[in-house]
């Protein structure tokens, strides 16, 4: 298997504050994983890393072996390869559902806005919001919001999937149907990294754990063996905070 | 017996009403309203002012704020753009720039490009006339205000539709322009507005630069008309045009802003 996203001494300060100590690790072809751990411990600052929201201090990162933190790399032409889902969905509230899902087909990758709308219709069936192609944003529901957003970023074929704690501002009920979505994805073999604090999500469907705590990996492995028998005291005194809730 | 409070108020209550009852009419009785209507309210020079009023000063008027408005949305956009560059000096331009016209009066920049640039530059005129001229001079002076509003307005989307838009592979100024920028100008279009009908209310200002009968706006019709006719009316018809171009933007303004505030 060859590394999608391979990630070495990764470095990160906000001013005098290092939120990220030195971080190894790659993501397989076809591979799901799922990082956890407390708020604050750097997973979602490492998320952005990946595809340069944020800016490392020092390290690479390497996109299909090709360094993203180079001063010379067409970052722009790598992003359309990563797909990225956000906490807050960040829909672009002034466009319908369907723009939302062709403006960057048309404006980044030259599609023809006929060849744009037919993918965007396809990937909209495909997280089960066919139907509200035409409404603006602000019409749907949190769950019908995120699924959008995966379907935006599915529009650009990308090779691989971030999932910036994709749930976590979703009402309870709506959380399921967002997890369903990326649950088909990982099942169709889609190359995915997702911070998130859903545990039974993490155990079914993740191929690898990656525990974070205070800007290092504490733990990494198997769902099984991450989440039920951790080796590390910091991860079995989070597991323990977190399945008491 | 002691008051009670309720007594109280309305003994307060019936006092303000009759206090104002008092002023109204001992102002109605003691005018001299013969005398007023002849000065502001004569009809026969209300009738030598049509149609004149509308079709040439009316007309000039919109087309000063048109024009100044155009010129100041195009300067304030890429001042605005210029405040928020990562490159120092074209930060400290934008300052400096707006800085400088919204500390100084509107009719010394006005003078400036009227009277200055020409004195300075040997005869150098701005072209269009004293359109021209009057539009420029106002448009830079409604684009130091503008800057701050596009860019209040700017930063008001959230961070993460411009990320979003990167993560999509849009470049920075893409995103800013298919992204932000469409966001921003709905957030600003109540201020916007209000800097129009303060715009069309500056517009008056520009008697200063001596226009000619055909460039004459409002107010300078107005004084015109004012002098030959040793009458006040034309400044009432002056205000009533005003009026009849302002109140309705200013209710759009309320209205818009009512709307915004209901979709937060």
């Amino acid at each position: 298997m060859t590394a999608v996203i391979e990630i070495r001494d990764l470095h990160k300060y906000f001013g005098p504050l290092e939120v990220l100590k030195g971080i190894d690790f790659q993501v397989d072809e076809r591979e799901v994983v799922c990082v956890i751990g407390p708020s604050g411990s750097g997973k979602s600052t490492l998320l952005r890393c990946v595809n340069r929201l944020e800016e490392p201090t020092s390290g690479t990162i390497l996109i299909e072996g090709e360094d993203i933190t180079d001063e010379d790399a067409d970052v722009d032409a790598l992003r359309t390869k990563i797909g990225m889902v956000f906490q807050q969905f960040n829909l672009f509230p002034h466009l319908t559902v369907l723009n939302n899902l062709t403006i960057a087909q048309t404006k980044v990758l030259g599609r023809t806005k006929e060849e744009a709308e037919q993918v965007a219709r396809e990937m909209l069936d495909r997280v089960g919001v066919l139907e509200k192609v035409h409404e603006y944003p602000i019409r749907l529901s949190g769950g019908q919001q995120q699924r959008v957003a995966i379907a935006r970023a599915l529009c650009m074929n990308p090779d691989m999937m971030l999932f910036d704690e994709p749930t976590s501002s979703l009402d309870p009920e709506l959380v399921g149907e967002v997890l369903n979505v990326m649950r088909d994805l990982a099942s169709d073999g889609m190359t995915m990294l997702v911070v998130t604090h859903e545990m039974t999500f993490a155990e079914e469907v993740a191929d690898r754990v990656v525990f974070m705590d205070e800007g290092v990996v504490v733990e990494e492995g198997p769902p099984a063996q991450v989440l039920t028998q951790p080796r590390t005291e910091r991860a079995r005194r989070f597991l323990r905070m977190v399945l008491e809730k | 017996m002691a008051i009670t409070p309720r007594r109280r108020r309305q003994l307060i209550r019936g006092l303000l009403y009759i206090v104002a009852a008092t002023i109204l009419v001992g102002a109605i009785a003691s005018a001299d309203w013969e005398r007023i209507q002849r000065s502001f309210f004569q009809p026969d020079v209300v009738r030598r002012m049509l149609p004149e009023v509308l079709s040439l000063a009316a007309r000039n008027t919109l087309i000063y704020t048109a024009g100044s408005f155009t010129i100041g949305l195009v300067l304030a956009l890429v001042l605005a753009l210029m405040k928020l560059s990562e490159i120092g000096p074209y930060r400290w331009f934008a300052i400096g720039y707006i800085e400088l016209f919204r500390g100084l009066p509107a009719l010394i920049t006005i003078l400036f490009f009227g009277f200055g640039l020409p004195i300075a530059f040997g005869g150098l005129r701005l072209p269009g006339g004293t359109l021209g001229t009057g539009s420029v001079a106002l448009g830079v002076v409604a684009a130091a205000y503008m800057a701050e509003t596009i860019r209040a307005g700017i930063q008001a989307v959230p961070r993460g539709q411009a990320e979003a838009a990167r993560s999509l592979g849009m470049s920075g100024p893409r995103a800013m322009g298919s992204i932000v920028l469409p966001q921003a100008f709905r957030i600003i279009i109540p201020p916007l507005t209000n800097e129009f009908v303060l715009l069309i209310k500056d517009t008056s200002l520009l008697f200063v630069l001596g226009t000619t009968p055909m460039t004459r706006e409002l107010t300078n019709f107005a004084r015109s008309f004012m002098t030959t006719t040793q009458n006040a009316t034309p400044l009432t018809v002056a205000a009533v045009v005003y009026l009849i171009i302002t109140l309705p933007l200013t209710y759009l303004v309320r209205r818009l802003e009512r709307r915004t505030a209901r979709a937060r």
